[in-house]
């Protein structure tokens, strides 16, 4: 993703990822096309209610966790 | 009254029935459909999951739930791949965001070979998860001491190793999976260590409650057909047990009367 003077940079699952300007955790999760029903989200090692997705606006240097379940024991 | 319908046979953990007391892993298969079939053919109403990280360059990659739906199953979330107490307390934190759900399966390993359980980081990891409202079933050591204590706190379930996860090695310390069930007032299932059918039914008939398997049905050659005959040997161990088997004698004694024979 190109960065413009606007975006700013947040480190999304271990690898740098840039968002507009006033993102929102919302926005992040639609532009990379996930579905809400289906992940959990850490933001700096905070768990991010489902609920609260849309109030969370996005700051530069942020850690962001996005997970799912997957097959295992 | 006794009937031999599941039905008639329920177990409970943290206040929810069963009538399969079969778990099921969804690691290891070839790939989802195969994942999915070989967890109908078990019967299994609990299956265990893995929370990871989603995959950001193929997003259009399947997802597990599409195959096995969290609305047909219980998922128990693990903590596979933790090896810290606090790591495993973030990974449920996030599966319970994730799924809602509070009911999990709790597992801090130490290194390989062994991948044996770390019982003071198993410690130290339940009691932070029970003081978040969590119903802990408990990976651990065949140790009855430890896991008297892991019930003491508060875990809703314990489950001794039948033997190193993935080796298929079976029941290797029977007496103190035997101790452990005794000792207990909640279920105790044997989690890993099953090869095959035999395994599961003689967990059963030791007098487990459940059975946790994952790679004897996702390694097996036909993991549709292993999974029916790990239903059918739990089952089978289970009926057992109830029917209580006949004493060991050291010497043969007939089965067909000796008296009335022609001369």
């Amino acid at each position: 993703m190109s960065a413009t003077i606007d975006d700013i940079r947040v480190t999304l699952n271990g690898e740098p990822h840039c968002v507009p300007y006033g993102c929102t955790l919302a926005g992040l999760i639609t532009a990379i096309d996930l579905d809400v029903r289906k992940i959990a989200v850490e933001r700096n090692r905070e768990i991010v209610p489902r609920s609260t997705y849309a109030d969370v606006t996005l700051a530069p240097g942020d850690t962001l966790e996005i997970v799912h379940f997957i097959g295992g024991g | 009254m006794d009937g031999h319908s599941p039905a008639a046979d329920q177990w409970s953990v943290a206040g929810r029935r069963f009538d399969s007391r079969l778990i099921v892993g969804t690691g290891k298969y070839v790939d989802l459909p195969t994942t999915a079939a070989a967890i109908a053919a078990s019967g299994a109403q609990i299956v265990t999951v893995a929370v990871r990280r989603v995959n950001l360059s193929d997003r259009n990659a399947p997802m597990l739930q599409d195959f096995v739906s969290p609305a047909d199953y219980t998922y128990l979330p693990n903590t596979a791949g933790c090896f810290t107490a606090e790591d495993a307390v973030r990974t449920l934190r996030l599966a319970r965001e994730a799924g809602g759900w509070n009911l999990v399966k709790l597992e801090v390993l130490g290194p390989a070979p062994t991948l044996y359980p770390d019982m003071p980081a198993t410690f130290e990891a339940a009691k932070a998860l029970i003081a978040d409202g969590f119903d802990v079933m408990v990976y651990c050591a065949d140790d009855p001491i430890a896991a008297k204590r892991l019930e003491e706190m508060g875990c809703v379930a314990i489950m001794p190793l039948g033997a190193p996860i993935g080796s298929g090695l079976g029941v290797q310390n029977p007496l103190m999976i035997q101790q452990i069930i005794e000792a207990a007032q909640v279920p105790v299932l044997v989690d890993a260590g099953v090869g095959t059918a035999t395994d599961a039914a003689f967990a059963m008939e030791l007098g487990c409650d459940a059975v946790l398997v994952n790679s004897a049905i996702a390694h097996a050659q036909d993991p549709v057909l292993m999974a029916a005959a790990m239903k059918a040997a739990v089952q089978a161990g289970r009926l057992a047990f109830r029917a209580g088997r006949m004493p060991r004698r050291t010497a043969a004694n007939p089965s067909s009367p000796t008296t009335g024979l022609i001369r």
